[in-house]
């Protein structure tokens, strides 16, 4: 049962959020591309380093970050509207009676999918965004294919894509978490609902949004 | 058998339950009655340990509830079942996963055999044939039976009900009336309904509690309710016209 409830949370989490992650990955690589290329291009910068950081500013932030402060909008509010939902239902006091252990059945298969499929949701949406780059720039001749993939081969740090599964693994733990507990122990009507619901993508985003400058404190320190 | 030793719940300066003592025996169909507020369903999610009660001792058989671990805890509970008011069923899952549900959690048996177990279960509470249905997709009454069968399909040793009949209209009240108590004394398991429905009060109730005030106002049979002289037993039963003529005609005033 455990594992049948975190494989339908990692479709839900995952599956369920990679339309909405692809479409705003490459909007995100896109538009540092012409920005970054618009700022550069009167300065003695080769032209080249635009696709240098066009990648590294999408593994390093954007990508984990945007990312995760999207889904904590949109899988957090469902994580603690389903679970507010089963509260007010009375499904988490049946589940209780039964003798089912509610916060590791309904709470545990949820961290564990997020951990599991966030960083990957992360990765891929690192790719989309600097293919998105690609896209936007050099096909309406900002400038040459050539160059840009020579700026996504120049100064690679391997250890920047380590940092970027750190935050995306710290952030989607955050965002289950903090969504689970709003849910959970929801009380009253349809109101604290809406509440409860609206507290879990505000809490989140904050606690994301912290947590980011911690990481990059400790990990680039 | 279920005791409940001087239970006190509170809930911030509200004083809900102001002492109860009460036993609810085994193979009979135990109920609670009282207004509104006067504390029922606290009553039976205290002694399901939903709440915990200020002060007071709940005895399952001779174990003090109250003081279990988790794991002797949970062993009890597998021991329980509960209708809930509004169901309680799962929306996401047909009638027959709500069902197996129990099964899945707890049992060491094959797909095959859980399936037969909820089609047994199935056809003692009369809905054979209805498996691949939604809740969303059956009626009330058809709810209260899935949700009957649910708490059933480990062959518990406790049945709770809280307002089994809520939403339901007086035929379909007696059919689950009747299907509650049935298996009440072919398990011989110690049943305890939490019901304003005077119908199933007098058609049921082998050991009926009145609350009042968060008080025990009144313990008796069904047989008992005519004859007693308790004023708000007769003001809380009787409270309509009609059933108040009919009452004195019964005992002949």
């Amino acid at each position: 049962m455990y594992w049948k409830e975190t494989m339908r949370q990692m479709n839900d989490i995952g599956v369920g959020s990679l339309t909405i992650i692809m479409l705003i990955s490459v909007f995100i690589g896109a538009v540092t591309a012409v920005q970054f290329s618009y700022q550069l291009g009167s300065a003695m910068v080769p032209r080249y380093y635009v696709g240098y950081i066009v990648r590294d500013i999408t593994i390093i932030e954007l990508a984990p970050t945007i990312t995760c402060l999207v889904l904590a909008g949109k899988v957090g509010s469902n994580i603690a509207a389903e679970l507010g939902g089963m509260r007010q239902k009375e499904h988490i006091d049946a589940m209780e009676i039964m003798g089912v252990n509610t916060a590791s059945y309904l709470i545990l298969p949820k961290v564990i999918a997020a951990l599991f499929v966030v960083p990957l949701l992360v990765c891929l949406a690192a790719f989309v965004s600097i293919a998105g780059g690609y896209t936007a720039t050099v096909p309406t001749g900002y400038f040459t294919g050539p160059e840009y993939i020579q700026g996504l081969r120049s100064f690679f740090d391997p250890y920047n894509v380590f940092m970027m599964f750190v935050k995306a693994t710290v952030f989607g733990y955050i965002l289950t978490t903090v969504s689970c507990y709003m849910g959970y122990y929801v009380t009253g009507g349809s109101i604290e609902l809406g509440r409860a619901s609206t507290n879990a993508v505000v809490y989140s985003n904050i606690l994301i949004l912290l947590a980011d400058y911690v990481i990059a404190v400790i990990l680039t320190g | 058998m279920i005791r409940v030793e001087n239970i006190k719940k509170s809930f911030g300066d509200l004083e809900v339950l102001k002492g109860i003592n009460l036993e609810f025996y085994k193979g009979k169909t135990n109920i609670i009655i009282g207004r509104s507020g006067a504390g029922k369903t606290v009553l039976l999610k205290l002694i399901v340990g939903l709440y915990p009660p200020t002060s007071g001792k709940i005895y399952y058989g001779n174990t003090d509830f109250l003081s279990l671990n988790a794991k002797q805890l949970r062993a009890i509970r597998m021991k329980v079942g509960m209708l809930f008011q509004q169901g309680a069923l799962f929306d996401s899952m047909t009638i027959q996963e709500n069902i197996r549900f129990p099964l899945d959690m707890f049992s060491t048996m094959t797909l095959k055999e859980k399936n037969l177990k909820v089609s047994a279960t199935l056809e003692r509470v009369d809905l054979v044939g209805k498996e691949g249905l939604f809740p969303s997709e059956a009626s009330g009454g058809m709810q209260k039976r899935v949700g009957i069968a649910r708490a059933i399909v480990l062959e518990p040793e406790y049945l709770f009900c809280d307002e089994p009949n809520s939403g339901l209209d007086p035929k379909t009240s007696i059919v689950i009336d009747q299907l509650i108590s049935n298996i009440t004394h072919e398990r011989n398991i110690t049943t305890i309904i939490n019901t304003h429905d005077m119908n199933s009060v007098m058609e049921i109730g082998e050991n009926i509690a009145l609350l009042a005030d968060g008080y025990l106002e009144w313990q008796g049979h069904k047989s008992e309710v005519l004859t007693s002289e308790n004023e708000e037993l007769h003001r809380f039963i009787f409270a309509s016209p009609f059933l108040k003529k009919l009452r004195d005609k019964a005992i002949g005033k």
